[in-house]
């Protein structure tokens, strides 16, 4: 078993700590829900342990990866074992679902003809397959921009698959869902951690949600960890807390 | 409590209404000024224009052609014929053929020019910022020297034809495409280039997957716009022996034949307005595009 290990990470913008001295393990397998008013340093964190962004100080490590020095090739290698969904999804609009999902291998297997749209027919039948577990396969050859909301984000989530990750870093995956939607989105990736032991690190905005769908809570606050734990460990006065200013 | 909020909210809304009237008048004035001030600079003289007008038409007058409506469609040897006044015709269109194909040829090579230098020259997606100011100032050279200036040079160098004109509007076309394309890419959100990013892209998967497709029918539209515009730039070019329609316009301007005149600056008028329809047409088409 592997496992994520931050410790002391600093994170500054402009001389103000977005993240504090931050120190975590998490394990594989893990589902851990990130909450926090916004401007905790919650996607801070997920953009920094996918190395989006570089960390002022501190460092992360993964089994014997040392994450926060990787370079070059090494670090596109660590990134796409760390997939990440957005808020926004973050597709290519203009394009079709297929190479939406097909665009998640450019990280780990990149070659010439991929800039030609051209994939081998086993990365075409990889992806149909994580279509097909996410009930998409019907939309493959539409364009992404058809699609509801919901559907687009389980885009998102197909294309993450595509890159065999490891660990799956969900940066505020529903907030732009309604419920209905959001219970799908969050259902897939209960399943993906589940099913494929992938440790699964998900932003969210509401407490409800992390509740039902992770067994382990982190409450950021001004960039610091102010709740680790168990979701009934946490009491209504830390919520409140957390949230006061959000009023979810 | 609420009463008095809002009079203050209407006695700052009328002072910030007063201010800026205020502004918009001094911006008036001082556009009047300029517009004096230049006038001057330049010489601007109204009377010389009106006395000037009458030898306008004089040379317009002169260069119509005498068409006898009985004779029109005789042929080339009787006076007041159409095919009399376009006795040339076949010498016309294939030099119109060939301004036409410097138009394209530039074009396409401005094109690809513009649009490899562009991701270059595009501040938010640049892979270096000593790059980014090379390019980019490499670009404003471009742009910055006339078609005809680099023409001259060309022509200068290589000699008379064609040959010059294309690289002189290619340069240009560079110059001026390569801007727009950049600023488009400046335009552009960058959601898609992060995701491709976040799962290990190289940086031209980022430009492939997240860039072009969103761009696509922004830049198609600018290069037509371009073609239309070279149209008419390789044929003004040509009068600095640059090859084409313009040269030999050039030519009967100067040797005084003056029938040859009209009917050489008809046809390029009838040209541009073909080229302008047919690509405004294909323009509106690429740019409903990106609404559906």
């Amino acid at each position: 078993m592997g496992s994520l290990i931050i410790k002391s990470l600093v994170k500054e913008f402009d001389n103000t700590k977005a993240l504090d001295q931050l120190t975590l393990e998490i394990h594989d397998g893990e589902m851990v829900g990130i909450i926090g008013k916004s401007g905790a340093g919650k996607s801070t964190l997920l953009r920094l342990i996918n190395r989006l962004i570089e960390p002022t100080s501190g460092s992360i490590q993964y089994n014997e990866i040392d994450v926060s020095n990787l370079k070059g090739k090494k670090l596109k290698n660590w990134r796409s074992k760390c997939a990440m969904i957005f808020q926004q999804f973050n597709l290519i609009d203009r394009l079709d679902v297929l190479t939406n999902v097909l665009s998640g291998t450019l990280g780990n297997s990149f070659n010439i003809l991929k800039l030609l749209k051209i994939y081998s027919k086993n990365e075409k039948i990889d992806a149909l397959r994580h279509l097909h577990n996410l009930d998409l396969s019907d939309k493959a050859l539409q364009r992404v921009e058809t699609l509801s909301g919901g559907q687009q984000q389980r885009v998102a989530i197909a294309r993450a698959m595509m890159q065999k990750p490891k660990i799956l870093l969900a940066d505020e995956p529903i907030s732009s869902l309604d419920p209905k939607n959001s219970k799908v989105v969050m259902d897939d990736i209960r399943k993906i951690n589940k099913e494929e032991g992938i440790m699964a690190i998900c932003n969210l905005h509401s407490l409800e949600i992390a509740k039902e769908y992770c067994e382990r809570i982190i409450g950021l606050s001004e960039g610091k960890i102010v709740f680790d734990g168990n979701p009934s460990e946490l009491t209504k006065e830390l919520s409140e807390q957390l949230y006061d200013l959000e009023n979810e | 409590m609420s009463n008095s909020l809002l009079e203050n909210h209407s006695i700052m809304y009328a002072q910030q209404m007063k201010s800026r009237r205020l502004w918009n008048f001094s911006i008036i004035i001082i556009f009047i000024a300029a517009f004096f001030i230049s006038s001057s600079v330049i010489n601007f003289d109204l009377e010389k224009i009106i006395s000037g007008i009458p030898r306008l038409g004089d040379y317009v007058l002169r260069i119509l052609p005498n068409l006898d409506s009985t004779l029109l469609f005789e042929n080339s040897k009787t006076e007041g014929s159409l095919s009399y006044w376009y006795f040339n015709i076949k010498k016309y269109l294939l030099l119109l053929y060939e301004t036409f194909n410097m138009a394209v040829l530039s074009t396409a090579m401005g094109f690809v020019f513009a649009f490899i230098l562009s991701f270059l020259s595009a501040k938010n997606i640049t892979p270096n910022i000593f790059s980014y100011y090379l390019v980019k100032r490499f670009l404003e050279f471009l742009r910055g020297v006339p078609e005809i200036i680099f023409a001259i040079l060309f022509v200068w160098a290589l000699g008379v034809g064609p040959l010059a004109g294309i690289i002189a509007i290619t340069f240009h076309t560079t110059g001026a495409l390569g801007k727009l394309f950049s600023e488009v890419h400046e335009n552009t959100d960058l959601n898609a280039c992060e995701a491709i990013k976040s799962n290990g892209g190289n940086w031209l998967s980022e430009m492939r997957y997240g860039i072009i497709p969103k761009v696509l029918p922004n830049i198609i539209s600018y290069a037509l716009l371009r073609f239309e515009i070279n149209i008419r730039a390789s044929t003004v070019i040509g009068f600095v022996g640059a090859g084409g329609i313009g040269q030999e316009l050039y030519l009967v301007i100067n040797f005084n034949y003056y029938e040859e005149v009209s009917a050489i600056i008809l046809l390029i008028i009838l040209t541009v307005i073909t080229i302008d329809i047919v690509s405004g047409s294909i323009r509106k088409k690429v740019i409903g595009e990106i609404n559906d």
